[in-house]
């Protein structure tokens, strides 16, 4: 039935979509997204740097309540904040160890890589953290890190230190919060390196047994060359992560003590929303400091991915 | 197999290896165990001090019926009413748009789906006052809709990304035979494609369906109050109602935290697979 119909549909003369389908039929099945990311994503990228050059509250549109200061908040920011300068030394400091995530996720994918009695309930179980979300974690490690009850100051205490109380140190406090981050995100990388370590090709593996390769030279010329593609995505999601950090920030000290763990999303945040004051236009050239700093490298992983896209043809 | 399979070495390595499994296990977790422990005790432990000895009686389900007594399956209820229309909404439009950049060629179609991906990678801080503007604007501020409508949007970009290479590695004859038949193009996406689709498309609906459980600063940016706050932004106003009852707090952050957790636990094949972007088989 369906055959004779279609089979009508083509000797029918054609009418302009018909004719025009193959051309047409992509755009309209982009439409509706294109007009949402549009709508909420491209759209708002270009605002933000219009409306960084204004002194703005957010009441009112910003063409009457908006008061036009050109690159002033840009040069204040650059010059003479001193919270803007403990964030972005912050945000370094993220992007330097949530990458501890890469080597730790890999050995402990390596350590996981068995095939004994129950080793998939152990995999789902080390990747549980990243399951639960950042807030659940935040505090997880909050009452982890207490001075009066938690576990880390038992645990410190069995090997002779005094006490510390992490989160209140202005001195630790970041520490003790990208500690946190990389609960889930080592246990993202282990979960990305087991799947890669899954497709690695056991001839090669044999073949370079029977040469003799084992233990860390085995893993360094053989084993990690294959795992580029999970090592590559396990990249982006860790640099992508460490400059988005906001959840734990907020949970877990509220940028304190004195400031110090604030980073640049924590502190656009704090300048646009928060109990001082409703500094739009500030922030937003804040956001757009650190979207620079992102598109650096959101630029390099879509050159990488480019790459792939062209040799794929 | 890398490293060596554990069966090959000699026995006294394999038993020191099984019995390491459950330390290393008990020590990743040991955060969240010792949460789950404070969930079960009563609220004398802590004015007394006894955090880690034997809880002076088990309160589990004492615990937790007061935080099922709060507003707390409020915030939940608002959660799966946030969640559940995003996953749906993202996962269509991005099957739609992953078709369109997976089988058609034309010019523009490397640049969108790179605009997809970029998109996907931006600071949220870059979006949030015009998007903020935009929710009051429409008189969406703090309803849920306006937070559902901002997730579709952004997680379209990754959904799309997701799609459009699943698609890609499609066998092309099916859509060309299909062509041959005289079949119409929108005719080839629902009975041809999107068929194929499914473990891509439960693969995403997991993922999407744990990012936006567990997203917490959209939340607080266009959401205030219990009629239309997700569970994630609502457990600070539930831990500043119960100061200092670490008993309820830890009872309320496992409560929190359970539906994205079962989700995975049932899920776990496809959840892995949309983890990996599919990039790695």
């Amino acid at each position: 039935m369906a055959e004779t119909s279609d089979m009508q549909h083509n000797t029918r003369p054609k009418g302009w979509y018909a004719r025009n389908e193959i051309a047409i039929t992509p755009w309209l099945f982009l439409i509706p997204a294109m007009i949402m990311f549009t709508l909420y994503v491209v759209w708002p990228i270009g605002q933000s740097f219009y409306i960084s050059m204004f002194k703005w509250d957010g009441l009112g549109p910003i063409s009457e309540t908006g008061e036009y200061v050109g690159l002033a908040h840009y040069e204040r920011l650059l010059t003479r904040d001193k919270a803007f300068t403990v964030s972005l030394w912050n945000n370094a400091k993220w992007l330097v160890f949530y990458l501890l995530a890469i080597p730790g996720g890999l050995f402990i994918a390596l350590f996981l890589n068995q095939t004994v009695g129950g080793i998939r309930l152990y995999k789902s179980l080390f990747f549980f953290p990243f399951v639960i979300s950042q807030i659940v974690v935040g505090l997880v490690f909050t009452w982890f890190y207490d001075p009066t009850f938690g576990l880390f100051n038992g645990i410190i205490g069995v090997f002779g230190f005094n006490p510390v109380n992490v989160l209140g140190d202005p001195k630790l406090a970041t520490y003790g919060i990208i500690a946190a981050g990389l609960w889930p995100q080592t246990a993202y990388c282990m979960i990305l390196y087991l799947t890669g370590l899954n497709a690695v090709d056991p001839e090669q593996i044999e073949a370079a047994r029977l040469d003799g390769a084992k233990g860390l030279k085995m893993l360094w010329f053989v084993i990690l060359p294959q795992l580029r593609p999970a090592m590559f995505i396990a990249f982006v999601v860790t640099i992508i992560g460490a400059l988005r950090s906001f959840d734990l920030i907020s949970i877990m000290t509220n940028g304190g003590p004195f400031g110090s763990t604030r980073v640049l999303s924590f502190y656009m945040f704090e300048k646009s929303l928060s109990e001082y004051g409703f500094k739009m236009g500030y922030g937003a050239a804040i956001a757009v400091i650190l979207f620079l700093i992102m598109l650096l490298f959101i630029g390099y992983f879509l050159f990488r991915m480019y790459q792939d896209e062209r040799e794929a043809r | 197999m890398f490293p060596k399979p554990i069966e090959k070495s000699s026995r006294s390595t394999q038993l020191t290896y099984q019995a390491l499994l459950p330390v290393a296990l008990l020590l990743w977790l040991a955060p969240l165990i010792a949460v789950a422990l404070f969930a079960i005790r009563p609220s004398v432990d802590f004015t007394v001090g006894n955090y880690w000895g034997m809880p002076s009686s088990f309160e589990f389900f004492e615990n937790f019926a007061q935080v099922f007594n709060s507003s707390m399956p409020r915030y939940i209820l608002n959660s799966f009413m946030i969640t559940i229309p995003t996953v749906i909404g993202a996962v269509a439009l991005s099957a739609m748009a992953g078709f369109a950049l997976g089988v058609y060629k034309f010019k523009a179609n490397l640049l969108l789906f790179f605009m997809f991906i970029a998109g996907n990678f931006v600071p949220f801080q870059i979006l949030m006052v015009p998007v903020r503007d935009l929710t009051l604007d429409m008189g969406l501020y703090n309803t849920k809709t306006g937070l559902i409508l901002f997730h579709v949007a952004f997680q379209t970009g990754f959904c799309t990304l997701f799609m459009r290479n699943f698609i890609k590695a499609l066998p092309f004859e099916l859509i060309e035979a299909a062509r041959v038949e005289g079949i119409r193009e929108w005719q080839i996406f629902w009975y041809v494609v999107l068929p194929l689709m499914k473990p891509a498309l439960a693969a995403l609906s997991v993922l999407i369906f744990t990012f936006i459980w567990n997203d917490y600063f959209w939340a607080i940016v266009l959401t205030q109050g219990e009629n239309a706050q997700p569970v994630t932004a609502g457990i600070t106003s539930f831990n500043a109602q119960f100061r200092a009852m670490y008993h309820l707090m830890s009872a309320g952050s496992l409560v929190a935290a359970l539906p994205p957790v079962a989700m995975f636990f049932l899920m776990q094949k496809h959840f892995i697979a949309g983890l990996t972007l599919g990039a790695v088989k």
